[in-house]
């Protein structure tokens, strides 16, 4: 059952970026990634993380991509952007996914080597992860707080029309 | 029960996806969602690697990340937004401001 | 068995849901109609018996089914036809963490009245609540008309603007019944404030229960804060639909109403709680008790959890027929400037109270 769940998952996942790389149309690429994450929420929750599952599905499927939509119906371009069509970019992006691709998995085949064995159950239920949220790593918690405000002030000040510019 | 290599391939895969998104794409916003995919190639590394290790650490790191990511797309939104007002296009050939 | 009484479960709750919506477009007619002085819908009829226009909901689902469905033919046709399928599919979904009643033992079995017993029940309703902004989203954009996508960016903006007061509004209660599992939530409920009062979230947090409640008619985006919609100016992200398509919409929100309804009654009005009953009965506090049986005590559960749903579901549809419209930048105003705000200050004071309490 999980297996199974897992494998459609993750082939919707998949496909889904395939399908953003193929596609020429912004807002159906922004469609294929809502997608994708929305099933990336789901595999969260396949590993006993039902609290980041539904964070990722909130904040990522539905705030963040909401915001990539709407930019897209803004800009609103009429043709799409074709891909590049350069045969030595897609060489040099396939070559450098396939040697990145090469050397993460030898890390994490070190890395799994390394901590095989000492696994113990780690439900992240909301209340341990707030309680770990707010003594280990309340420092990191506060400085992101600020980043998020300076985040939105930001946006504001960078997007704001001037009153003399018409 | 799943394998946890099974969610590391997964996401070394994800991860090569949005490489090749990003070097392919040629308008910005795009590019800018293939370097959302990364990112959430990343969080299900570090989710992985919770579950394998047994410790919450991992999942703190996301829910860090996933805030991060949020600042960072509003940020980098309002940046390709005031781009299109001044050029009127998203394609990256159109800007060679450092080419003089 | 355990598939077959999920299965029941299921269904029963989907049945009461449809009901209810269906139901809800007839009381939305005959209310307004009774603000407006008039009679409303009392035509439809089977061999002549109209019983106040009760048969007008089928008459009216009948005659849907049977138009037209038209795409236009400059929208994209697939994303057209996904979009109300979308918007009613994550809105049909939340039924299923929201709790009916309490555990019902037949035989020796306990059931749970509440199809998912999430751990993060209220995580999963506000994520597929959240997840529901791409039904409008899509449709406005599919339709390749200026009109809907301006109307479907409105409502990108409004839902996400409020989502954030919908959230903040929602900690004060999380951090007065610590738990996000629904079913702990109203449990907690159940207990007396002073030996009295019933320990509801409206007496625990009232800041809390009145910045929801105004985020939530937001969300359903109807006549104080149907911007996305516009009926009198026609800028709706849905004025390329008819017919089903059309109508899936409208259930849509109509549903709406109902799941925020199961919210605000779960959250603030004690669920399934009635006041000063427990398991065995009721324990008043003046010293009295009436003891009844296990079947009685959850009947009269899902009788208080349905009166209080139609309760609020009556008090939305005379809001809406209530008070005229917002302009755009009031809409943001009170989203951004007075909720958010009332929210944060919300949260402060209940971790002060709590504080001090402890």
């Amino acid at each position: 059952m999980g297996t199974l769940l897992f494998f459609l998952l993750g082939l919707l996942c998949v496909g889904s970026v395939l399908g953003m790389i193929l596609s020429r149309n912004q807002a159906h690429n922004a469609l294929l990634l809502v997608l994708s994450f929305a099933s990336l929420g789901g595999l969260f929750g396949l590993l006993d993380a039902p609290f980041i599952a539904a964070v990722q599905i909130i904040i990522y499927a539905g705030a963040i991509m909401v915001l990539f939509i709407f930019v897209i119906m803004m800009v609103n371009l009429k043709e799409g952007i074709r891909p590049e069509r350069k045969v030595w970019t897609i060489r040099l992006s396939a070559g450098l996914a396939v040697f990145l691709l090469i050397e993460l998995g030898l890390a994490v085949k070190g890395t799994l080597a390394s901590i095989r064995g000492e696994a113990g159950p780690a439900i992240g239920s909301p209340t341990e992860l707030g309680r770990l949220l707010f003594t280990d790593y309340l420092y990191p918690f506060e400085i992101t707080s600020i980043l998020i405000i300076a985040a939105l002030v930001g946006a504001i000040v960078l997007v704001k029309k001037k009153k003399d510019e018409r | 029960m799943i394998p946890v290599s099974y969610f590391f391939g997964l996401s070394l895969l994800l991860f090569a996806l949005g490489i090749i998104a990003f070097f392919i794409k040629r308008d910005l916003i795009t590019m800018f969602m293939a370097v959302e995919v990364m990112l959430n190639a990343a969080n299900l590394a570090f989710i992985s690697l919770a579950k394998a290790s047994g410790s919450l650490s991992g999942q703190v790191i996301v829910f860090f990340i996933i805030t991060v990511a949020a600042a960072e797309a509003a940020i980098g939104l309002a940046i390709i937004l005031l781009v299109f007002r001044q050029k009127k296009t998203i394609k990256v050939e159109e800007f060679r401001l450092m080419k003089g | 068995m355990d598939i077959l009484i999920i299965v029941i479960k299921i269904v029963c709750a989907l049945v009461w849901f449809l009901t209810l919506t269906l139901y809800l477009t007839w009381l939305e007619r005959k209310e307004s109609a009774v603000i407006q002085d008039r009679i409303g819908a009392n035509r439809a009829n089977i061999f002549g018996l109209r019983l106040i226009g009760l048969f007008q909901p089928f008459a009216d689902a009948i005659k849907m089914i049977f138009k037209e469905d038209f795409v236009p033919p400059f929208a994209s046709k697939f994303l057209h036809t996904l979009a109300p399928f979308l918007s009613f599919f994550f809105v049909a979904v939340t039924i299923a963490a929201v709790p009916f009643g309490d555990r019902l033992e037949i035989g020796g079995r306990h059931i749970n009245l509440q199809i998912l017993d999430l751990n993060a029940g209220l995580l999963f309703i506000l994520a597929m609540l959240s997840l529901g902004i791409y039904g409008i989203i899509i449709s406005g954009w599919a339709s390749r008309n200026r009109f809907t996508l301006l109307g479907s960016m409105r409502g990108a903006a409004q839902l996400i603007s409020y989502e954030v007061a919908l959230g903040l509004s929602l900690i004060g209660v999380i951090m007065v019944y610590p738990s996000l599992r629904l079913q702990s939530i109203v449990a907690f409920q159940g207990e007396n404030l002073l030996g009295w009062i019933p320990k509801w979230g409206i007496f625990l947090q009232p800041f809390g229960f009145l910045v929801f409640f105004f985020a939530a008619l937001a969300e359903t985006k109807r006549v104080p804060f149907d911007l996305p919609e516009g009926e009198s100016e026609i800028i709706g992200f849905f004025t390329e639909y008819g017919g089903l398509k059309w109508g899936l919409f409208m259930m849509t929100d109509f549903m709406e109403i109902i799941v925020v309804s199961c919210l605000v009654t779960t959250l603030f009005f004690g669920g399934w709680q009635v006041p000063w009953m427990s398991a065995d009965g009721f324990h008043f506090p003046w010293g009295g008790t009436w003891l009844l049986p296990h079947g009685i005590v959850v009947l009269f559960q899902l009788l208080a959890f349905n009166l209080k749903v139609f309760f609020f579901c009556w008090l939305q549809i005379l809001i809406r027929w209530t008070y005229p419209r917002f302009r755009y930048d009031q809409l943001m105003d009170l989203g951004w400037k007075v909720l958010i705000p009332l929210s944060l200050i919300n949260i402060i004071g209940t971790g002060i109270v709590m504080g001090i309490l402890k």
